[in-house]
């Protein structure tokens, strides 16, 4: 298969709202992304005629309940059995903000030993409370199993905005120490909220825009084909997306949350 | 209000044997909100048909003929000492526009929305509401709803919605709870539940918030303001506007239900200490979501071309929507009451017909392609019923069932009496208020900053997702330390440079001593924000927020804003392309402020040559652009000095004008490295700005400052907010080219940009006025409104 035979899927319901810029990004990049309304998805066609599935942000069916939770459900009641497919074939999942809070109520992150029949972990409500658009540094600190991120050199740090209420990363109580334990062991440790040098926020607000537990803002699955995270790249994909790109100069054309989107495509082709 | 029959579900008035006191009692009984002489024009027209109204009849009248639906203050006569003036809206606010006869705009004052050209057939439409009355009494709900609706405005040309602004006037948040009169909520309470509401609609339907401000001033205490404003992207070739006779009257989104019932009547009314239970029903609720899946499947059949019509469902409900399409058309309309979905089955057919239910479209839609628009409405899980059709007898008939509910003209519907208004004006003595100057400025400085309308708005702007799109190109917060820039741009188009430049000028406290120079200080201040940025080729938008246009003097007070519009409209070649009025701004405290928002749309051809607030390099020159003139009037350093007298600032065109184009030429050419505009706080305020967006200082000299000689106080040439001047960062070498560019403005370099992030200006003598850390300066901007909220 070439990758201009594969398919990005980026799904939506009533509520989704970063389809259209997230299908940029990947076609700036280079892939073949389409916007796939999820009951088109459940009556007419099939998941797994896609290589990528992309979970956009949005507020799916209104987030009328945990954010996330809805969507969650319907995922796995109406498609769960391409959904384990999916995921046993090891074809690429990102799941951006609202993308992220359904892939961790959906039981697919960070997914310690298979798909999980309830949460293994939350993205709870902000603290401070409340809705907060701002750009945030964040450190990449993966080791290179994630195949989203394999463009990034390790502790480099980028810059992309966050824009959520419900982000704030976190196990269950008494949890916490295990969790962590496992994340770094697999190697599921992607993005941490830092400040502009890199160091680490330790919960210190608004360096870690949420209170997320150790500074998390994006993990994967032990695999390093499923990614989560808060922060929007495709809000900082290119030079004048920057929150001061005119003090910058036009030194460089485009912004950091590219290098997501091109890590997966070269990795698609990779694999052709 | 009369209960469902369903036996007899149409009831009838007995009007045409009633007298002036019964129909006044109708009027009332009804919630019609018709006076005499329209409740005469009802009468005499069943009188001639020998048959009483229908309630149905007797509401759609009420609301057709309601400030809110006709603007009839506006588009009735004025009586003045001069003598009368028919039409303040043809006199003055479209005159300007009508005499420009730009060709870039497209279609003004006519549709929900007014569309200017903005790149090869796509075009921009814009359009700002108020929902003032909604949100004093449900805070979250009506300004929810306000942005719901203004969105839909946008919808209603055909129009993605690209962006969202937003300008608030509350009272002081630490007002004395003891003062409050009944039945008026707290500014803190009304506060917290309208911010809420404006991000919770626009973040959830993923439509950036990139423009606004808040202003406190007392007046707004019992007149809670909320402007809401929407600007759309539409490819024109697919604006469809052709129904005839025949098609379809499809309603769709939300189901209809009691909530938002006369709430035009409502919104054209002095809010009193009964308001709360008489009108918490005329607040709709609010749904995004709902309203996002309408907004994919109106932009999938615009796409398609499927619809020859359409237009929103906002004041007056059903009513308004199917009155103006079939008098847009020509048409008549027959409409099947008992069809349109319910949210609880009770509701009287009346009800049906007014009720503002939000998230709700109306489209026209001709018969070979019903079936591909109801798929459509279907894959996005959007409810759409045909509801009746368009006629060609010009005739509104209703029926509810078997039964009829309504028989009228549409002409009739559309001519009501003309409303004769009385206007006054005593032009006020303005005295210069007299305190003698302070010995030390520095505190003043940081008071300033600290003060509720010139402090950091951060704290509010972050719950407004202002990055959704992807296409935000100047943001309302600034890098790192969240500088005020003057206006937003909008990339819209993804492989195009071509921006969309959203600004608005809001001066309600020289409202308070001139409304003429409030209104032209507005303008200017819209313009000037646009420019600063390099916006040019700009649109205004008007929405007057008023008393009850009842009064003489509140009449007076609007005659001279409506005055000041069309002059410098004219002048400054920007033509008004939409605007809304807000009448009836009255509590037990008082009228309102006459307060003028003017939201300004302008282009810029490359976003790439965009200029933000923030300093960019030391050593580079600070300019100060235009004259400063003794303008306290009105202004935040006379409020401090709890003077409100004076002489407001004055706009003085053509020098406005050229500072502008001045400004827009400079950038263009690559001179520009930063740019502020001065307004509130003046220049002291607007230098300390763009030292706060950034890690470097500034050192400046007040006896360099342009043709300022007949002013011989520092504090006023600190604070004076003289309108039509900026400050300008300009690169040391590019100085001559840029005093060439700005030939015909009073300009000259006050100072220069440091590496140290100090703030230090020098007065006339050549001593230190101010000299203050820029760490302190920012400190007391951003924890001004946190101040107030938590006193």
């Amino acid at each position: 298969m070439k990758l201009e035979e594969t398919r990005v899927c980026i799904l939506r319901v009533g509520g989704t709202n970063c389809d259209i810029e997230t299908r940029e990004a990947f076609q700036k990049s280079g892939a073949k992304a389409e916007i796939v309304h999820f009951n088109q998805l459940v009556k007419q066609q099939s998941l797994l005629d896609f290589n990528v599935l992309v979970i956009p942000g949005g507020f799916s069916y209104g987030d009328y309940v945990r954010a996330g939770a809805i969507w969650a459900k319907m995922l796995i009641a109406k498609l769960g059995n391409d959904i384990k497919r999916f995921v046993e074939e090891e074809r690429p999942i990102l799941g951006i903000c609202n993308g992220f809070q359904v892939l961790v109520e959906a039981g697919l992150l960070p997914l310690f030993d298979g798909i999980s029949p309830f949460p293994e972990a939350a993205l709870g409500t902000n603290i401070p409370t409340g809705y907060n658009c701002r750009w945030v540094y964040l450190k990449h600190i993966n080791h290179g199993s994630c195949i989203f991120t394999h463009k990034i050199p390790q502790n480099l740090v980028v810059r992309i905005p966050v824009a959520h209420s419900e982000g704030r990363f976190m196990f269950g109580n008494g949890k916490e120490e295990k969790c962590l334990e496992k994340l770094l062991e697999n190697d599921q440790l992607v993005f941490r909220y830092c400040n502009p040098s890199g160091k680490f926020a330790s919960g210190e607000y608004p360096t870690n825009p949420n209170g997320a537990f150790f500074d998390i803002a994006g993990i994967c699955d032990p695999s390093g084909k499923i990614l989560g995270l808060m922060p929007h790249p495709e809000r900082s994909f290119f030079n004048w997306q920057r929150p001061d790109w005119t003090g910058e100069g036009s030194l460089c054309v485009h912004s950091d949350g590219k290098l997501i989107f091109d890590s997966v495509v070269e990795y698609l082709g990779r694999r052709t | 209000m009369m209960p469902l029959n369903s036996a007899q579900p149409i009831q009838e008035v007995e009007i045409i044997s009633a007298n002036d006191i019964e129909l006044q009692k109708i009027s009332k009984g009804l919630s019609l909100g018709l006076n005499q002489k329209e409740m005469e024009a009802v009468k005499r027209y069943f009188s001639q048909r020998r048959r009483n109204p229908t309630v149905v009849e007797l509401q759609t009248i009420g609301q057709t003929w309601s400030e809110h639906c006709f603007h009839k203050t506006f588009k009735g006569s004025v009586i003045t000492k001069k003598g009368k003036i028919q039409n303040l809206f043809k006199t003055y606010i479209a005159k300007a526009t009508d005499e420009l006869n730009l060709p870039w705009c497209i279609s003004v004052f006519e549709d929900n929305a007014g569309i200017i050209s903005f790149h090869e057939k796509f075009g921009i439409a814009a359009k700002v509401e108020t929902h003032n009355h909604p949100s004093a009494i449900e805070p979250f709900g009506g300004a929810a709803t306000g942005v719901g609706g203004v969105i839909r405005d946008i919808l209603g040309v055909w129009a993605d919605p690209i962006a969202c602004t937003d300008v608030l006037g509350f009272g002081p948040l630490n007002y004395d709870h003891n003062k409050l009169p009944r039945g008026i909520k707290h500014p803190k309470y009304l506060f917290r539940g309208i911010v809420d509401g404006i991000g919770c609609y626009g973040n959830n339907m993923g439509i950036p918030t990139v423009n606004g401000a808040i202003y406190f001033d007392d007046s707004y205490v019992g007149n809670v303001t909320v402007y809401c404003g929407c600007v759309g992207l539409i490819p024109m070739d697919k604006f469809a506007r052709n129904a005839r006779p025949g098609d379809t009257i499809l309603l769709a989104g939300g189901k209809t239900g009691r909530d938002g019932i006369h709430g035009v009547t409502f919104a054209s009314a002095e809010l009193t200490e009964k308001s709360e239970q008489i009108a918490r029903p005329a607040v709709q609720i609010a749904n995004p979501i709902e309203e996002e899946k309408l907004r994919r499947g109106i932009l999938k059949i615009r796409d398609n071309e499927l619809a020859s019509g359409i237009t929103d469902l906002g004041g007056g409900g059903l009513s308004s929507a199917v009155g103006e399409m079939a008098y847009r058309f020509k048409c008549g309309a027959h409409i099947q009451l008992h069809r349109i979905p319910l949210k609880h089955d009770d509701l009287a057919p009346w009800e049906i017909y007014i009720s503002e239910s939000q998230e709700r479209m109306l489209l026209l839609v001709p018969n070979s392609s019903l079936a591909d628009v109801l798929k459509i409405f279907g894959e996005e899980e959007v409810e759409a019923t045909p509801i009746g059709k368009l006629t060609d007898d010009k005739i509104l008939r209703i029926n509810y069932a078997d039964f009829e509910a309504a028989h009228l003209d549409i002409d009739f519907l559309f001519s009501p009496p003309r409303t004769e208004r009385v206007a006054r004006w005593n032009q006020p003595k303005s005295v210069e208020p007299i305190f003698p100057e302070p010995s030390d400025l520095n505190p003043y400085v940081l008071k300033l900053l600290s003060s509720p309308n010139i402090a950091s708005k951060e704290k509010v702007v972050r719950t407004y997702d202002h990055e959704v799109k992807g296409s935000t190109v100047i943001k309302p917060l600034h890098g790192d330390f969240g500088g005020p820039n003057d206006a937003a741009i909008i990339k819209p188009l993804q492989d195009q440079w071509k921006g969309v430049v959203i600004s608005c000028g809001f001066n309600p406290s020289y409202g308070r001593v001139d409304p003429y120079w409030m209104a032209a200080s507005a303008i200017d201040e819209a313009i000037r924000n646009n420019s600063a940025v390099g916006g040019r080729r700009i649109a205004l938008l008007d929405n007057f927020v008023w008393g009850s246009p009842e009064k003489p003097d509140r009449m007076g007070s609007l005659l001279r804003a409506c005055e000041a519009c069309y002059k410098f409209a004219k002048e400054f070649e920007t033509p008004f392309i939409s605007g809304k009025d807000s009448l009836y701004n009255e509590s037990p405290l008082g009228p309102v402020t006459p307060s003028l928002l003017i939201t300004a749309i302008g282009i810029i051809p490359d976003i790439r040559k965009s200029v933000s607030i923030d300093l960019k390099m030391f050593d580079n020159l600070i300019y100060v652009v235009g004259q400063s003139f003794a303008e306290l009037g009105g202004s935040e350093y006379a409020r401090l000095k709890k003077h409100e007298d004076g002489f407001v600032p004055k706009v003085r065109v053509p020098q406005a004008k050229y500072a502008m184009e001045g400004i827009v030429n400079a950038i263009d050419n690559d001179l520009v490295r930063a740019c502020h505009d001065l307004s509130e706080g003046g220049l002291a305020i607007a230098a300390a700005e763009m030292a706060i967006s950034s890690n470097l200082g500034l050192e400046l000299r007040l006896n360099n400052i342009a043709c300022a000689e007949s002013v011989r106080r520092k504090d006023y040439l600190l604070f004076s907010e003289s309108n039509s001047r900026f400050l300008v960062e300009v690169p040391m070498g590019k100085a001559p080219e840029f005093s060439r560019i700005m030939k015909k403005v009073p300009h000259s370099i006050i100072g220069k940009v440091t590496k140290d992030p100090h703030f230090c200006i020098y007065g006339l003598r050549n001593e230190i006025v101010i000299d203050l850390k820029v760490d302190e300066l920012r400190r007391a901007w951003k924890s001004g409104l946190e101040q107030q909220y938590e006193t």
